[in-house]
């Protein structure tokens, strides 16, 4: 058990290092000169010799890197040019507005892809399950920012169902940032009015972002269930008289959920790639606009720095379903 | 010599017998049939110019002759929706073949080669793996500057690991098997018994990935585009033509609509190929699925 987990642990650190590796690459290497990226193409002759030496850039390459690291573990992800800022202070400002779209996301299609998923292989070749495939076939083909629009163009422009874009309603005041997730900052202040109203602006985009994972949960839940569902003990509960309720749900639903913990990690990716575009239609201020607005603008620390902590945080969280996989499924661990 | 005619019927009438089997394969790649048509003939089909614009006629509705409408610059929706095809299709099949070339060679040589070979090649595919997709093909994108060109590299960049993987695990498994014990045995070199015993064996799963990865650079590239990266105006491209259609969701819903379920029924085309392919390929699917 600790084997497995310190050996997995340790991989995790050497994927980390090749991580930062490879974004220095893109950073620093890939560009003509990545001066000229940084200072844009206005920068005065002393601008660059002065950028040059404080960065390093006159060191041989691998000088640059081991810099680099350092600057990385201390946390310094240079200066965003666009918004003269620290990258690490600008994307402490913008992570929560994504974490609380990815969760909302992630809500919807935990509570959509199972369900479904479930019902599809009890109802196997049946009409539910035909739809029920169809609906994931069409969700996982799904662009999302297209969907998006449609989304946006429909129940807020035209059915006026739901807010329009951003978090709030501009004629609410925000809740004092304590968190910078809105619906705990308003908890936390007690205002039911903020609250309510950031859940209504949550409910769009998290369908928009939640459907391709929705899509992805549902197919695998019911290959998983199916495969679970043809097993000897399975059977042994059926012969046993048990209602089918509790067969499928006691102890199919048990055993196919493990499997289906892994896609859950593995679609937190998507779920990251998807925010990019789900922020960029609905104007919500996370890391996904972030990243296009300094892409856009060649702003290259910035890139980089949210390309690095996506890849941090798809990198830790597939770590913790591992090291749970392992504890739910012994056969894991001794392999 | 006499039998070659005898095989080939006998070869075609099982790949028959196989589609009846898969109507999920035949729709798809009816529809694929019809993107690659539409994508070869699209000059000799397109009713107007894509680029040629009307102003006068700007953002006015589906009507005949122009049964898609026209754009906010009076341009025809359905000729650029036709020359679209001809870009995705043309960016999924070079990513396809780049990242299913540089992938494939990674898993095998890692696959045959073991030890710390294949060590440090994993290592490598794991590290493009920790990356979500799009944002490593934003920032590669934006690294390299946005240009069609560039697009298909970052795609390709972000989607070989999968063939690395698959390719290795095939060939792990087969390098263990007796034929290829036997074709050494006969004295064929490492790159012989690469090239004729364990490629063609392990293919299947990934023409299935090559299918699914057809699907995904569609998608990818359609979003770099949307966001200011890849194709850019007034190319037409259906990332593109969704992106400047963008304000006219509502008042002049054809302009972002047709393009967008362009690319989803040129996706779920690939997805559907895929995932019948899959269950084909898979004899344990076909029991339980």
């Amino acid at each position: 058990m600790s084997r497995y987990i310190l050996g997995r642990i340790a991989s995790t650190g050497l994927v980390l290092v090749g991580v930062s590796a490879l974004t220095f690459f893109i950073a620093h290497v890939v560009p003509g000169d990545p001066v000229l990226v940084a200072l844009g193409e206005h920068a005065r002759e002393e601008q660059i010799q002065a950028y040059r030496r404080a960065y390093g850039l006159d060191r041989p390459v691998v000088v640059q890197y081991v810099i680099y690291m350092g600057r990385l573990l201390r946390g310094d992800l240079g200066v965003s040019i666009r918004t003269r800022r620290p990258v690490a202070v600008d994307l402490r400002q913008f992570l929560p507005a994504t974490v609380e779209l990815g969760t909302a996301a992630w809500l919807v299609a935990m509570m959509l892809g199972i369900p479904a998923g479930i019902l599809s292989a009890i109802f196997k070749d049946r009409a539910f399950d035909h739809l029920s495939r169809i609906a994931a076939l069409i969700g996982a083909s799904m662009p999302v920012f297209w969907l998006g629009l449609l989304l946006l163009g429909n129940f807020y422009f035209r059915l006026h169902w739901f807010p329009g874009p951003g978090r709030l309603d501009i004629t609410i005041d925000a809740p004092p940032a304590r968190t910078g997730l809105l619906l705990v900052d308003a908890l936390l202040s007690a205002d039911p009015i903020a609250w309510g109203n950031a859940l209504r602006h949550l409910i769009l985009p998290g369908l928009t972002l939640g459907l391709f994972s929705t899509a992805v949960v549902a197919r695998m839940t019911r290959s998983a269930m199916l495969e679970v569902l043809y097993q000897d003990y399975i059977r042994t509960a059926r012969a046993k008289g048990l209602s089918a309720w509790r067969v499928h749900l006691w102890h199919a639903l048990r055993n196919a959920m493990i499997p289906t913990l892994t896609i859950i990690g593995i679609s937190f990716g998507n779920l990251l790639s998807g925010a990019v575009l789900t922020e960029t239609v609905f104007a919500w201020p996370g890391l996904g606009r972030y990243a296009t607005t300094s892409a856009v603008s060649l702003d290259f620390p910035a890139v980089v720095g949210v390309t690095l902590v996506a890849a941090v945080i798809y990198t830790l969280v597939n770590l913790i379903v591992d090291l749970i996989y392992a504890r739910l499924d012994p056969r894991v661990r001794y392999d | 010599m006499t039998d070659r005619p005898r095989i080939a019927r006998r070869r075609s009438a099982a790949t028959l017998r196989w589609l009846r089997r898969s109507p999920l394969v035949t729709a798809g790649g009816l529809v694929i049939l019809l993107y690659m048509l539409a994508a070869i003939t699209a000059p000799l089909l397109a009713p107007h110019p894509p680029l040629a614009q009307l102003l006068e006629r700007r953002l006015e509705p589906p009507q005949p002759g122009y049964p898609l409408g026209l754009d906010q610059l009076g341009r025809d929706i359905l000729s650029r929706v036709l020359f679209g095809a001809r870009l995705s299709l043309l960016i999924g099949l070079v990513v396809v073949t780049v990242a299913g070339l540089l992938g494939t060679t990674v898993g095998v040589v890692a696959g045959f080669a073991g030890g710390r070979i294949d060590n440090v090649l994993m290592r490598i595919t794991d590290v493009f793996f920790a990356f979500p997709s799009l944002i490593l093909a934003m920032a590669i994108a934006a690294a390299l500057g946005p240009s069609l060109i560039n697009t298909m590299v970052a795609i390709a960049v972000v989607t070989w690991p999968v063939y690395a993987r698959l390719s290795r695990a095939q060939t792990l498994v087969l390098r263990r098997q007796e034929f290829i014990e036997a074709a050494r045995a006969l004295g064929a070199s490492d790159a012989r018994v690469i090239a004729r015993h364990i490629l063609p064996n392990a293919l299947s799963p990934l023409i299935v990935q090559a299918s699914f990865n057809m699907g995904e650079a569609i998608l990818i590239a359609a979003g770099l585009s949307f966001i200011g990266f890849g194709a850019q105006p007034p190319t037409p491209e259906w990332g593109v033509m969704i992106s400047e259609g963008r304000d006219y969701i509502t008042t002049q819903w054809w302009v972002p609509t047709f393009p967008g379920l362009a690319i989803l029924l040129a996706v779920t085309g690939f997805n559907l190929v895929g995932d019948g392919l899959r269950d084909l390929l898979d004899p344990r699917l076909r029991r339980a699925g």
